[in-house]
């Protein structure tokens, strides 16, 4: 049961490790990297994620079909802040309103590789993580109440279902004579009928699945699980791992001297 | 507690003492005066006509009613429903024999809670305290009953057919080791291979366990073979008592085979009576040019899905379904069959002007369009429902408005004409009591006439429906298939997408079987001979 493929194939070592201790590891990342604007502890993060992206069973062709918004973003994060932000040491572009000096250069290269960096744990944590086995874990393990995290879980899985629904009730509604084209006024109002279309069978099918989980003895005190949420020896390697990278990148970036406490930026 | 952990199923009994129920803010009761005893082991099938309270019944049962309402649009309020008399499921209050009772509902996707098989079947078991090693035993077991064992534990459940889905619940049930079985239309929504497939795993889990059995279904042909006592219920208005007739199966289909029929049960054997198309094709009225192609589909190829973007690139869908060629002539049905999956929903859908063609193409004849171009996709809204209807299979899909004239008048005053037509479909379409009720208010067949209407009333030359009869209860598919032939008469062109064979043979014209390379299988309407007869 353990060993199943979770995420469609997916086998790769992480998929086993106990989603609490990888939330943990891509805490303490995220974290550090929250702490300081600086391409040197970026580098040394990005480079260390980019190692363990294996693990989770990624590849670079799956991580740019999943990713692609979040690293477009992070490279336009660092080319606007490179241009706009103000200019210091050797100026290397000028156009105008815009320059680019060596100073704004490497802002706008800690900008995109934090960026980075930050994103790609999320990335990897979504792809090797099952939502089930997320909720086994924060139900048996961080002892949230089962009903809540249990029908957060329901409900998430008629999130997938919605989706059809909004293709299949604008259609339904273009049937109709609604029509989703036109200009802006016209289409914000059908948006909002077809909302309201949606919320409606949201609703409805909310209510039904509410009434299946009842009738299987959902919303007692007390229930067991058929899946135990363990923690093994390979968990204790997840966090560490974690503690490593946040903890090499920092010293890295004090190392280097390029070591920039956000909220002391500009000082 | 659960007191099963020890596996054995132990039948449970069910008695009714005058009992009655009405749903928060109705002024009638759902169900009224109930006196039922269903001993353990039995295996019952509850008919009546809509409003007769069967659902209520076995919501009661399965110890769910009252908190949420799965039938009603409204919001039920636990302090304004009334309840009288007492249910008892072994003697005592079915609230409190949490897992005695297991239910089944109509809609598959609402019956599955998890995202991979094993998790789902575990589900109940889980919820009841189950010890774990026997959890992972009963799921095997009822996995193995419901004939899903071939499936891994982790297969992902969206990838289930509905009538897998339903399978899925029955075994997700069985792990809980109920003593009673309410099943409630748990067929309604499938094709007729899905029909088979869960009956019989019903069949087989009664035949092992000994379960109790309560089903409520329209389709009796389907389930007369496997209970052995039909109860037949009568509206809670009615100032008797709720059980009209109780008997053998035998017994009770003899006894009141014309009340059934008439209150719209699927009766085995039953045909309900249909007008005859007139053979328009032959000998068209004047004024109507029936014959004359009005869209066509050329070597289409359809998917619901969207280009998808793959970073920079945009990677078309994957069609479901290629090459598919058809005509759509005036006056004439077209019908397009085939196994579940085959794409023939997304092909109506396609050829309906609602979904791009993936590659090929449809377009209008120029009698069809009148001026707004070739490709129906790029047609206006307004100008698409005056020229194509499509009626979706879940009547809900399309209601815009909160009333029902509202929803009526909405077509016709988006064009600007057309309004007369209202009061004629409100009549022939047996509405006009309800022109003032909400849409979402109303019984399934009620929807069902109404979303017909609705699409009718903007006067489109071609109508497409998809699955009109699906669920439907004997009298509304008379009405539907009487209607359609008329409208085919009167020269529009009908396309529906159906798994019903008495439908499509009421309807004649063309069949388009697809999922066997979208060929063309002429079928003859109705023989010549008889419809001189008429």
């Amino acid at each position: 049961m353990r060993d199943a493929l979770t995420l469609a194939g997916n086998r790769a070592v992480l998929t086993r490790a106990n989603p609490l201790a990888k939330f943990a590891a891509v805490f303490l990342i995220t974290l550090v990297l929250a702490l300081s604007i600086d391409w040197m502890s970026a580098s040394v993060a990005l480079v260390c994620e980019l190692l363990v992206f294996p693990l989770a069973g990624l590849t670079f062709s799956l991580l740019w079909q999943r990713g692609w918004p979040l690293i477009l973003a992070a490279a336009v994060g660092g080319w606007s802040t490179s241009i706009l932000s103000a200019d210091s040491g050797r100026i290397l572009l000028d156009v105008g309103l815009w320059s680019m000096s060596e100073g704004s250069l490497q802002l706008g290269l800690g900008f995109l590789l934090r960026g980075l960096a930050i994103a790609l744990p999320a990335v990897l944590l979504m792809s090797c993580t099952d939502p089930t086995d997320l909720a086994d874990a924060l139900a048996q393990k961080a002892r949230l109440p089962h009903r809540f995290v249990l029908g957060t879980l329901a409900a998430m899985r008629l999130v997938g279902l919605m989706a059809e629904e909004w293709q299949t009730i604008g259609m339904a509604r273009r049937a109709r004579g609604v029509g989703s084209r036109g200009n802006p006024w016209q289409r914000m109002r059908a948006t909002l009928g077809q909302s309201f279309g949606l919320l409606v069978q949201a609703i409805r099918r909310a209510t039904r699945l509410a009434v299946t989980m009842e009738a299987r003895g959902f919303g007692g005190a007390s229930r067991t699980w058929a899946r135990p949420s363990t923690y093994s020896v390979l968990d204790v390697w997840v966090v560490l791992g974690g503690v490593l990278i946040a903890g090499g990148a920092v010293a890295a970036a004090l190392w280097a001297g390029t070591w920039n406490m956000v909220w002391l930026e500009g000082s | 507690m659960p007191e099963n952990h020890d596996g054995g199923v132990r039948p449970a009994a069910v008695t009714a003492r005058g009992w009655g129920w009405r749903h928060a803010g109705r002024s009638k009761p759902a169900v009224h005066a109930l006196d039922l005893d269903i001993r353990p082991g039995e295996r019952v099938l509850l008919l009546g006509p809509s409003g007769a309270g069967k659902s209520t019944l076995l919501h009661a049962l399965a110890g769910v009613l009252g908190d949420s309402d799965a039938d009603d649009a409204g919001t039920s309020d636990r302090d304004d429903a009334d309840e009288s008399g007492e249910l008892l499921i072994d003697g005592a209050p079915p609230r409190s024999r949490r897992g005695r009772a297991g239910l089944m509902q109509q809609d598959p996707e609402t019956q599955v809670v998890l995202s991979r098989l094993g998790d789902d079947v575990a589900f109940g078991a889980e919820n009841l305290s189950v010890p774990r090693d026997e959890i992972w035993r009963r799921v095997h077991e009822a996995l193995d009953d419901v004939g899903l064992s071939h499936l891994p534990l982790n297969h992902p459940t969206s990838a289930l057919s509905g009538g897998q889905k339903q399978r899925l619940a029955l075994a997700g049930i069985l792990a809980m080791r109920p003593g009673l079985l309410l099943l409630d239309e748990p067929t309604a929504n499938l094709d007729p291979e899905g029909v088979l497939e869960v009956r019989d795993a019903v069949g087989r889990c009664l035949d092992k366990t000994g379960a109790t059995l309560v089903v409520v279904e329209h389709r009796v042909a389907a389930w007369k073979d496997l209970v052995d006592r039909i109860v037949v219920l009568q509206p809670g208005s009615a100032a008797d008592g709720a059980v009209l007739i109780d008997g053998t199966p035998d017994e009770v289909l003899e006894q009141a085979r014309g009340m059934l029929t008439a209150a719209g049960v699927w009766v085995p054997g039953y045909v309900p009576e249909t007008r005859r198309r007139s053979g328009a094709a032959l000998t068209p009225p004047s004024g109507h040019n029936a014959g004359q192609l009005l869209l066509a589909a050329e070597t289409l190829a359809v998917s619901r899905e969207r280009p998808r973007r793959r970073g920079f690139r945009s990677v078309p869908p994957e069609p479901v379904l290629r090459d598919v060629t058809a005509q759509v002539r005036a006056g004439e049905a077209l019908t397009v069959t085939g196994p579940n999956g085959a794409g023939k929903s997304t092909f109506a859908l396609t050829l309906a002007g609602l979904l791009p063609p993936v590659a090929g193409k449809v377009s209008a004849t120029v009698e069809l369009s009148a001026g707004a171009g070739i490709d129906p996709y790029q047609w206006r809204a307004e100008q698409l429902i005056a020229r194509i209807g499509t009626v979706f299979q879940e009547p809900e899909h399309q209601f815009v408005t909160g009333r029902v004239l509202d929803e009526l008048q909405f077509g016709p005053r988006h064009l600007g004409h057309g309004e007369e037509r209202v009061d004629e479909l409100l009549e022939r379409l047996r509405l006009t009591h309800l022109v003032d009720a909400n849409p979402y208010t109303l019984s399934g067949g009620e929807k069902r006439r109404l979303s017909v209407a609705t699409v009718l009333a903007a006067h489109p030359q071609v109508l497409v429906l998809d699955e009109p009869t699906f669920g439907q209860d004997a009298n509304t598919w008379a009405e539907l298939a009487s209607f359609l032939s008329e409208l085919l008469d009167a020269g529009t062109a009908v396309v529906s997408v159906t798994h019903d064979e008495e439908f499509t043979q009421v309807l004649g014209g063309t069949e388009l079987r697809l999922g066997s390379g979208g060929r063309l299988e002429p079928r003859p309407a109705e023989p010549t001979s008889e419809q001189a007869a008429t």
